[in-house]
């Protein structure tokens, strides 16, 4: 599901979104626990949204003023890498393979099947905010290929029926 | 109860998504039901990924290999006597007897699939931890020398001598230097960083503690992609036993040498498989590609005189230290010396990890080992080194696996993906997605890849519409000149190469009838 809340910078010295309480605690103790690492600002990105599901605006700048970043700075990592997201996924993430091992195997025809099924390009949610898709390029299961992430899950030799079915099993669930 | 039987059930990523998590349930719970007193051991794999889950039990006659094991298989195997290796229909025999496995030369794979990964005492029952006792014995220049007369190169695909670039880092002064481990490892069609983190961690952390000693660096880190979370997980567990045991820390195993090992997270981005991309990832910033010089083994991580090497090959220097230069250079052909850890994908019946010394054909490995297609229709052609190595034509497929004789096609041998595609293939598109791919992966500091793989795209489009083909041929030809000549790092300078190899050895494919609009 998209958020309604537009996703334009503040103007200048227009108001960043605050962060829900229990978010805001999330991105604190996070931020106490990782900032004295070297090269912190990744940690605390996958921190975050490893508890949070994602990475939300409100964070960027209680994060750069940790680790002394301006919040540019902080955007400009948080938007470089693909795996962070900057939005709600829906309840379970399904990371496809589009790589060239999967393509051998069917991914191309597997890729359309999963947009089909889901109703959804790369990047959005099923409308009934289930299943988020993410392509993702290789996952290292390149000889029983196609294969996907589902929620951290590797699945192997995935043909349209099993998709469906882990779909399906991940709806009910 | 009489002592447990030992049985072997991988926890390697393939075989877990192949059902593996589900035969180790069984098997225990089996066993409790009938009252057998059954050890599970969580192995790596052994790289038959065909046979995963590959089920090994320890027998007086060696470990005799069952599988490909369904959780559906268990009571039958145990009806059958398969802890004490009797026939059953899955029954593979030896596991060390395979063919497949037999053949090759596994000297950085040599514990990959049989040991414990997280048991510190089982690594070294099989020869793990020699090679940093010797290192320990030695002066840092004699384990530099060791290791440039083992003709070892790096391993992540440029092949640069790895003697040279610890040899560089050791020179330069500094209070402070890194050994860094790329286990980025994006590349489609490859697993072995992967295979080695989930199979055999320790060699990995050894390796690093032994390029510490040789460099005079006392903190490492290891860069692990997002994509492996099993990987994650289990060199994690690792690093904790590996602390535990004395290995790692302010005292290595009472040598009153010290190294720390950190590992660190990768967030999906391709290009940090490029060095001084990854350097900046670690330091928290955006995967932007560094101008060259000054090199990491001078300026590094933080500034800092840093030694960067690909997993495979740091996890290759104990055996090395341990069995000595002229052993692991006794392996391999030219200046390509000892073993390369190929990766056997896509559309292949035997698919799987194949350590063979420098040497060996295309065609031996996918038509010896691989057996041909899954799908069972004829090769058309073969990926070699990722999705910036050449489209391999079958013409081509008895020329020997070796740096230089693939620099001598224009192809690359790269970290060793080798991806087969059947007939069904359609090489424009292959070439397309090539451009797309850099694209999507483009750190977007220089511009001919920036905005080069987006033309690129955009004249492969009209080409397949059938506007103009002969002029954007030409057009895509010149790009692709640019690209190579003209890119910061090996994304936009390597991309080309796939584009080429499809319009030289495929050109009916961008021929034939246009099917739809340019988009």
């Amino acid at each position: 599901m998209k958020e309604s809340r537009a996703r334009t910078a503040p103007p200048h010295g227009g108001v960043v979104p605050a962060l829900p309480p229990e978010q805001g605690a999330v991105v604190r103790e996070v931020i106490v626990r990782l900032q004295q690492q070297p090269g912190a600002l990744l940690p605390i990105l996958h921190a975050v949204q490893d508890a949070v599901g994602y990475v939300p605006d409100g964070a960027v700048g209680p994060i750069a003023h940790a680790l002394n970043l301006s919040r540019a700075e902080v955007h400009g990592v948080l938007s470089f890498y693909h795996w962070f997201r900057r939005e709600p996924p829906g309840r379970h993430v399904l990371h496809l393979c589009r790589a060239e091992a999967c393509q051998a195997l069917g991914a191309t025809a597997l890729e359309e099947h999963a947009r089909r099924a889901l109703g959804t390009d790369f990047h959005g949610t099923s409308a009934d905010g289930a299943v988020t898709l993410e392509p993702v390029y290789c996952l290292g299961n390149c000889a029983c290929g196609p294969s996907l992430l589902l929620d951290g899950e590797l699945h192997a030799r995935v043909t349209p029926q099993r998709f469906d079915a882990l779909i399906a099993e991940a709806r009910k669930a | 109860m009489s002592e447990p039987v030992t049985v072997y059930v991988p926890r390697d990523a393939t075989a877990k998504a192949l059902g593996a998590e589900r035969i180790a349930a069984a098997i225990s719970a089996e066993a409790a039901r009938r009252n057998l007193a059954v050890r599970i051991v969580r192995n790596g794999s052994r790289g038959l990924f065909w046979l995963e889950p590959l089920v090994e039990v320890v027998t007086a006659t060696g470990r005799i290999g069952y599988g490909p094991v369904q959780a559906g298989d268990v009571t039958a195997l145990f009806d059958a006597g398969f802890l004490g290796g009797q026939p059953h229909a899955l029954r593979l025999g030896p596991v060390e007897d395979i063919p497949e496995l037999k053949r090759q030369e596994r000297l950085t794979f040599a514990r990959c699939g049989v040991v414990d990964p997280l048991d510190l005492a089982d690594y070294r029952a099989h020869g793990g931890l020699r090679g940093l006792a010797n290192a320990l014995a030695l002066s840092p220049d004699a384990i530099v020398r060791t290791l440039t007369e083992s003709g070892l190169r790096g391993r992540g695909g440029a092949a640069f001598p790895a003697g040279i670039k610890w040899k560089t880092a050791q020179a330069a002064q500094a209070d402070q230097k890194y050994i860094v481990c790329n286990a980025d490892e994006g590349d489609s069609g490859t697993f072995a960083d992967r295979m080695l983190l989930e199979g055999d961690p320790f060699a990995l952390i050894e390796g690093m503690i032994i390029a510490g000693l040789a460099v005079g660096a006392t903190m490492g880190y290891v860069y692990i992609r997002s994509e492996y979370p099993d990987a994650w997980r289990i060199f994690s567990a690792a690093l904790a036993a590996a602390r535990a045991g004395g290995l790692l820390g302010d005292d290595v195993l009472g040598s009153g040498r010290r190294f720390h090992l950190e590992a660190r997270l990768g967030a999906g981005a391709y290009i940090c498989g490029e060095e001084t991309s990854l350097l900046e990832s670690l330091e928290g910033k955006r995967g932007m590609v560094r101008f060259k010089p000054p090199l990491p083994a001078i300026k590094g991580l933080f500034g800092k005189p840093t030694v960067i090497n690909n997993l495979v090959t740091l996890a290759t220097v104990p055996a090395i230290l341990d069995h000595g230069a002229a052993w692991y250079a006794g392996y391999g052909m030219g200046r390509s010396r000892g073993t390369l850890p190929i990766q056997l994908a896509g559309n292949v019946r035997r698919g799987g990890l194949i350590e063979k010394a420098f040497g060996v054909t295309l065609r031996a490995l996918i038509e010896d080992f691989g057996g041909g297609t899954r799908s069972g229709r004829p090769v058309r052609t073969a990926q070699v080194g990722g999705p910036l190595g050449a489209y391999i034509p079958p013409s081509q497929f008895d020329i020997p696996l070796d740096y230089e004789a693939y620099a001598a096609i224009k192809g690359m041998v790269g970290h060793g993906g080798v991806v087969v595609f059947d007939d069904s293939v359609d090489m424009a598109r292959q070439a397309r997605f090539a451009m797309e791919f850099c694209a999507i992966e483009s750190c977007g500091k220089c511009t001919p890849c920036r905005i080069g793989s987006t033309r690129g795209v955009e004249v492969i489009d009209r080409m397949l519409a059938g506007v103009e083909r002969d002029r954007n041929e030409a057009l895509l030809r010149d790009l692709c000149d640019t690209m190579v000549s003209g890119s910061l790092c090996a994304l936009g300078g390597m991309a080309p190469f796939p584009v080429l190899s499809a319009l030289d050895h495929y050109p009916e494919d961008f021929r034939r009838p246009a099917t739809g609009k340019a988009t």
